[in-house]
């Protein structure tokens, strides 16, 4: 008889083995169960979105109850979040969308996300370039190497190069193509072997770290 | 000696305010660079170029607004190219918080190309569970886009009518700011054989090479460089283009500093070997 863990795992053992059937075999009964289960899937990474939410909103008003250091910027966030979600329904109940030209939240995420989002992504360049000024120095080969590689492919990779040598673009795709590519390739086929090994460990119920 | 000493302590808001001025001031005096196409980019467009008119292009919106310099003139540049050749975009998205940069993309060079919703174009919008999404497409797109993204039902749209799957799709371009793209490989192109073109952020388009090396997708546009030669192909220089100048200069001033700070961390050294020696 199943009891504890053995039916968490005889249910991802099922299901594994169910996908993989109805992979090689999409006809009748096997088509329609991984039909369903994509639908279930959709449904279940849709809830996924809530349990973020709850999360996050429940850490923010812990701090601001505790009154931790920065709870003001709790306070923003919980309020933020709470006009987005509110502008949000409204406008989706007045005009079938959110996203119309003239709804409100439009303009918030016009005015407060794009401009949000695309400081904190900007703020990288200057990052880089303070980190790399500062860390990336030739201390052995390898790390020669790598500056060399670096300063080749940077410039390559940008109009400049072309202007000090019709060379330089040249060798950053022979560089990209094949010392970075059979490098890639190698971590990518290892991690894939991993994977593969690891999901059939866990279908199989040898790994049951996930239970955990 | 002592200049290279204090260099490589200089307050980091000095190299801040160099990035700034490398960026900024290109883009008001737009000195012009000119663009070679590569490989993978022309590709893309060679593969667009030769399809009959009529075929359907999926376009999947997977960046947000962090990504946006990088992508959106590439969309742009794909849709003027898409509707010149009477060519059909079926727009979706993956990452919530791009659909509205799909849309505003995709209305605007529908504006300006004169092209009709719904018979030239559309917009499905955003559904969560992507990958469930990529392999249900595989079967019928209706399972999981009934409605565009206006909550209208797409067989009332004429271009709708006689699309269910990948088999009247000739084309998937994904415009990726993450790792999507190597489910829409993995299930679009491995399971349903279904042609892919990928343009990438910078930052992640070394990680696709070899998918176009081994032929899984037909052609690669990585970054603003790419969306930069892909405006040129197009005969529209816009913003990408723009943005070259600023790019060139400020991967220039990057190297520079660089270099400082190796010259300066060899003089220190140098330094603290011969005092040892003493």
């Amino acid at each position: 008889m199943l009891k504890g863990k053995g039916i968490p795992i005889f249910i991802t053992f099922l299901v594994g083995m169910i996908m993989i059937i109805s992979f090689f075999i999409p006809h009748k009964p096997f088509g329609d169960i991984e039909k369903i289960s994509l639908n279930w899937y959709s449904i279940i990474a849709g809830f996924t979105m809530l349990l973020g939410v709850d999360s996050l909103i429940g850490m923010h008003f812990r701090k601001l109850k505790r009154k931790d250091e920065n709870w003001f910027f709790s306070l923003v966030l919980i309020l933020g979040f709470t006009a987005t979600v509110v502008v949000g329904i409204i406008e989706t109940v007045r005009f079938g969308t959110a996203f119309d030209d003239k709804s409100y939240f439009t303009y918030i995420y016009n005015y407060f996300i794009v401009p949000l989002q695309s400081t904190m992504f900007s703020l990288l360049a200057f990052f880089i370039a303070s980190a790399a000024y500062r860390a990336f120095r030739a201390r052995n080969f390898d790390a020669t190497l790598l500056l060399i590689t670096a300063i080749i492919v940077m410039l390559g990779r940008v109009p400049l190069g072309e202007q000090i040598s019709p060379y330089l673009p040249k060798f950053t795709e022979w560089i990209m193509q094949v010392p970075q590519m059979a490098a890639k390739r190698g971590i990518g086929l290892g991690i894939s072997l991993g994977a593969l090994g690891v999901s059939i460990r866990i279908i199989l119920g040898i790994e049951r770290s996930y239970l955990s | 000696m002592n200049f290279f000493i204090k260099l490589s302590k200089i307050d980091r808001r000095f190299i801040y305010l160099f990035i700034a001025l490398v960026v900024v001031l290109p883009l008001i005096f737009k000195p012009k660079f000119p663009v070679v196409v590569s490989k993978p980019v022309q590709d893309v467009y060679d593969y667009i170029e030769k399809l009959p008119e009529g075929s359907n292009v999926l376009i999947s919106i997977d960046y947000d607004a962090a990504s946006m310099p990088e992508q959106q003139p590439f969309l742009e540049a794909l849709l003027r190219q898409l509707f010149k050749n009477k060519l059909k975009p079926i727009l979706i998205v993956q990452w919530q918080l791009g659909a509205p940069l799909g849309t505003m993309g995709l209305e605007k060079i529908a504006k300006e190309m004169g092209a009709v919703y719904g018979v030239d174009y559309i917009n499905l919008g955003y559904r969560p569970g992507y990958v469930a999404q990529m392999v249900g497409i595989g079967k019928e797109i209706r399972d999981y886009f009934k409605v565009d993204y206006r909550n209208i039902p797409l067989d009332s749209f004429p271009m709708m009518k006689n699309v269910h799957n990948y088999n009247d799709i000739a084309l998937l371009v994904g415009l990726e700011a993450g790792s999507t793209y190597l489910a829409w490989i993995e299930y679009a192109g491995g399971r349903f054989k279904q042609k892919i073109a990928l343009a990438l952020n910078a930052v992640s388009a070394p990680d696709a090479y070899y998918f176009y090396q081994s032929g899984q997708i037909v052609g690669l546009v990585g970054g603003m460089k790419g969306a930069a030669e892909y405006e040129v192909l197009v005969d529209k220089p816009d913003l990408a283009v723009a943005g070259m100048a600023s790019q060139s200069y400020s991967h220039l001033v990057i190297i520079l500093f660089i270099v400082l700070g190796n010259i300066a961390y060899f003089i220190e050294k140098g330094m603290k070997n011969k005092e040892g020696g003493k």
